[in-house]
C-alpha cells in the first residue's frame, strides 16, 4: 500500500509519542518510577470500559476517543492514589503494592468487558485495541491529539530539568535546599500518567510501560550525560514508535504495542551486547585481550629467564633454542597450554618454533625485555624497601608489570643488564 | 545579647514504627567544629535528618540560628550519607556540585556562568578541579566524599551538617577533608559532624556531643569527653579499641 496522507498522520503521531515516552521515561527510569507506569496502563483498563458503557447507555458513539481516554486518566490516577495509600503506611512495600493495584485494576477491567459484551449496544466496539494497541486505528485527529499532548510532555521535561535532576539523583538534600521534591514527583507522576494515556490507543495498556523504559534503558547503556541521555532515549522512543506505526499500516491486524516494543527491545539488546563501555561484548574482548597480554608477557619473560638460566647472563638475549617443556614447567603450564601460546606467539611474530623448542625474534626479545624490566624492578624495588616477602613482590610486581604501559615502562624503569638476577628460582608458584 | 546557637534542638524525639530512636534530645550546638559520636544505632543521622526535617519527629523542635529552617535555609548546608545516592547516576562532579546553587537560579534553562564558576571553586577548594567533568560513578569513594564536601562548601552556607564525612575514606582523603573543615571554621562557620572513629575526636574537633538514644554528654572535648561519659554512652558494646581509647582518655 500507498503512504497515504491518514498513514503518514499516524506515522508522525507515534514517533511524537515515543519521543514523550522516551523522554519522561528516563526520568521515570532514574527516579525509579519504571513499574508506576505499568500501573497506570493496567489501571487504565476499567476507566476505559466504564467510560465506553457510560457513553452507550447515554446514547453517544462508544468509539469517541476522548471520553474513552478521559475514563482511562481518572482509572490511572485512581490507581497511582492508591499505590500511594498502600506505601504510606509502610504496611506493603511499593513492588508489592504496584502488583497488588495493577492486577487489580485489570481484573476488574477484564470483568467489565465481559460484561460490557452482552450489552446490545455493542459498546465494547473496538476496546480491544486498547490492550494491545492498534495504530492502523487511529484518525488524523488522534494523532494529532497524541502530538499535542507529547509536545507538551517534552516542554515540561525541560523546563522542570534541573528540579528533575535533582529529585532523581538526591531527594534529601534536595528537600533541604528547599526544593519541593513532592511537588516535582507529583509532576513526574502526572507526566507518567498523561503519556502512558496518551499511548493507549497506539501501544496498548499492557505493553505501554515498555514504550517508556526500554528507550531510557538502552539510552542509560550509552552515555553518562543527562542531557545526551535524554536526546538518545527521545530518539529511539520515536524511532520505536514510528516503527510499530508503520508495521501497523502494511499489516493492519498486528498488534502496534507488540510491533514498538519488539522494536524497542531489539534497539536495548543491541546496546546491551555492543555499548562501547558498557556492553556486554566489549567487555569481554577487553578483558580477554587483558588476560592474553598477561599471559604473552609471562611466556616472553619465561622465555627470557630460561636464556639468562642457561648461562646466557641475566639481560643478555642469549642465541639458544629454549625447549617449549621447560618453560611450561617453569611457568607450571601444561605442556599442551604452552605450546598453543608458542603457536599464538609465534603467528604474532615475537617467536620462532621448531621441534618443540622456542627462539625469541627481535621483537619476541624487545617484548620480553619490556617485561623482565618492569616485573623485576618492581620486585626488587619492593624487596629493597623490605616491604614483602618473595611471593608477595612477584605477585604485586606482576599488577606493576602488565598495567603499565609500554612506554612508560621504558621511561621509568632500568634495563633488565643492569638489574641483578631475578630473585625467585623460576618454576611453578605457589 | 548573645547571637543565637547554630542549632538548638528542644525535646526532641523521633520513632520509626514502634521503635523509638531519640529520646527527648535537648542540645544548643556551639559555634565551631562538633561531632556527634556514639555507637552503631544510637540515632546520630536520624538527629541530623530529623532536625533537616527529613523525617518526621514525634515532638520536639529544631531552631537554626533561632529560627526556623525554612527561614533560614540557606544558612544551612547538608552533607549525606555517601551511599545515600546512586554513583552510577548519569553526572558529572561539575553537575553534582551545580545541584547546591540551584536555589539561586531561575529554574528552567542553563546554569549561569556565576554558579558554574562558583561551583569549580568549591571542586578546587576539595582538590578536584581536574576531575570536574568525570562521571562520578568513575570516581574512587574518597573522591565521591569530596565531591559531596564540595557540594557542601558550595551551598555557602554558616552552618554545615555532615552525615560521617570521613565513611571509608583513606588516611590522606581524612586529612584533606579535616583541613576543609578547620578552613571553614576559620572563616567563622560551624560544622556539626557525625564521626566513628572515638580516637580522632580530641584532635579533630573542638566540641561533641555523645549520643546514645539520649544525649549522654555534650560541650568542649575537654570537658565532655570523658572515660567515664564514652563509657556510658556505649555501654558494654564498646570494643576493644574504644575501649583502650576510652581508658586512656585524652591524649
Amino acid at each position: 500500500m500507498s503512504l497515504g496522507y491518514n498513514t503518514l498522520v499516524v506515522l508522525l503521531g507515534c514517533a511524537l509519542l515515543g519521543l514523550a515516552c522516551g523522554t519522561v521515561g528516563a526520568f521515570a527510569l532514574l527516579r525509579g518510577r519504571a513499574l508506576m507506569a505499568d500501573a497506570v496502563g493496567h489501571a487504565a483498563l476499567p476507566g476505559v470500559v466504564l467510560a465506553a458503557m457510560i457513553v452507550a447507555t447515554l446514547g453517544g458513539n462508544p468509539r469517541a476517543l476522548p471520553p474513552l481516554l478521559a475514563g482511562a486518566l481518572v482509572a490511572g490516577v485512581l490507581g497511582v492514589l492508591a499505590v500511594q495509600a498502600l506505601t504510606r503506611g509502610r504496611r506493603i512495600r511499593e513492588d508489592a503494592a504496584i502488583a497488588i493495584v495493577l492486577s487489580s485494576f485489570y481484573a476488574l477491567g477484564v470483568a467489565l468487558l465481559s460484561y460490557v459484551q452482552t450489552m446490545p449496544q455493542a459498546a465494547q466496539a473496538g476496546l480491544g485495541k486498547f490492550i494491545l494497541g492498534q495504530a492502523a486505528a487511529m484518525r488524523a485527529e488522534d494523532a494529532l491529539w497524541a502530538g499535542g499532548i507529547a509536545a507538551f510532555s517534552v516542554l515540561i521535561c525541560l523546563v522542570l530539568f534541573q528540579r528533575l535532576r535533582a529529585a532523581c539523583f538526591d531527594p534529601d538534600y534536595a528537600r533541604v535546599m528547599g526544593l519541593s521534591v513532592a511537588r516535582t514527583d507529583l509532576m513526574l507522576l502526572a507526566l507518567i500518567v498523561i503519556v502512558a494515556v496518551a499511548g493507549l490507543q497506539a501501544v496498548g495498556l499492557v505493553l505501554v510501560v515498555a514504550l517508556l523504559i526500554l528507550p531510557a534503558a538502552t539510552a542509560r547503556l550509552l552515555t553518562h550525560r543527562l542531557p545526551v541521555l535524554l536526546l538518545v532515549s527521545a530518539f529511539l522512543g520515536a524511532l520505536a514508535g514510528a516503527l510499530g506505526a508503520a508495521a501497523s499500516a502494511f499489516e493492519p491486524e498486528w498488534p502496534t504495542g507488540a510491533a514498538v516494543v519488539l522494536a524497542g527491545a531489539i534497539f536495548f539488546t543491541l546496546a546491551l551486547l555492543l555499548a562501547p563501555e558498557r556492553g556486554v561484548l566489549p567487555e569481554a574482548w577487553r578483558r580477554t585481550r587483558r588476560r592474553i597480554a598477561a599471559t604473552e608477557s609471562h611466556f616472553l619473560r619465561a622465555a627470557w629467564e630460561a636464556q639468562e638460566a642457561a648461562g646466557a647472563g641475566p639481560g643478555t638475549a642469549g642465541d639458544r633454542w629454549t625447549p617449549i617443556a621447560a618453560l611450561a614447567a617453569a611457568r607450571g603450564w601444561s605442556e599442551g597450554h604452552a605450546s598453543r601460546l608458542a603457536l599464538w606467539l609465534g603467528l604474532r611474530g615475537l617467536l620462532a618454533r621448531a621441534d618443540g623448542e622456542i627462539h625469541l625474534t627481535p621483537r619476541g626479545a624487545a617484548a620480553a625485555r619490556r617485561a623482565v624490566r618492569a616485573h623485576r624492578a618492581v620486585e626488587l624495588h619492593l624487596l629493597g624497601l623490605g616491604a614483602t616477602d618473595i611471593a608477595g613482590a612477584d605477585r604485586l610486581a606482576d599488577l606493576v608489570e602488565h598495567g603499565l604501559p609500554a612506554e612508560m615502562a621504558t621511561r621509568l624503569l632500568a634495563e633488565p643488564s643492569s638489574l641483578p638476577a631475578s630473585p625467585h628460582a623460576l618454576g611453578p608458584r605457589s | 545579647m548573645t547571637a543565637p546557637a547554630p542549632l538548638a534542638i528542644t525535646h526532641l524525639t523521633v520513632a520509626y514504627g514502634d521503635k523509638t530512636v531519640l529520646w527527648d534530645i535537648t542540645w544548643q550546638a556551639t559555634p565551631g567544629l562538633t561531632a556527634i559520636v556514639g555507637p552503631n544505632g544510637a540515632g546520630k543521622s536520624t538527629l541530623l535528618r530529623a532536625a533537616l526535617g527529613l523525617i518526621p519527629s514525634i515532638a520536639g523542635d529544631a531552631r537554626f540560628f533561632g529560627r526556623k529552617l525554612e527561614e533560614v535555609r540557606n544558612r544551612v548546608g547538608y552533607l549525606p550519607q555517601r551511599a545515600s545516592v546512586d554513583w552510577d547516576f548519569p553526572a558529572s562532579a561539575l553537575d553534582v556540585v551545580c545541584m547546591s546553587r540551584y536555589p539561586r537560579m531561575r529554574w528552567w534553562g542553563r546554569v549561569p556562568k556565576a554558579e558554574r564558576d562558583a561551583a569549580l571553586g568549591a571542586l578546587e577548594q576539595v582538590g578536584l578541579a581536574d576531575l570536574a567533568d568525570r562521571q562520578i560513578g568513575r570516581l574512587s569513594g574518597g573522591q565521591q566524599q569530596r565531591v559531596f564536601l564540595a557540594r557542601a562548601l558550595a551551598q555557602d552556607a554558616d552552618l554545615y551538617l555532615m552525615d560521617e564525612p570521613f565513611a571509608a575514606v583513606d588516611a590522606a582523603t581524612e586529612q584533606a577533608i579535616i583541613a576543609v573543615l578547620r578552613r571553614v571554621v576559620a572563616a567563622g562557620r560551624s560544622v556539626i559532624a557525625v564521626h566513628h572513629d572515638l580516637a580522632t575526636v580530641p584532635a579533630y574537633f573542638d566540641h561533641v556531643l555523645l549520643l546514645n538514644g539520649r544525649a549522654v554528654a555534650a560541650g568542649h572535648v575537654k570537658a565532655a569527653f570523658t572515660p567515664d561519659a564514652i563509657a556510658r554512652a556505649y555501654g558494654g558494646r564498646l570494643n576493644v579499641l574504644e575501649q583502650a581509647v576510652a581508658e586512656g582518655g585524652l591524649r
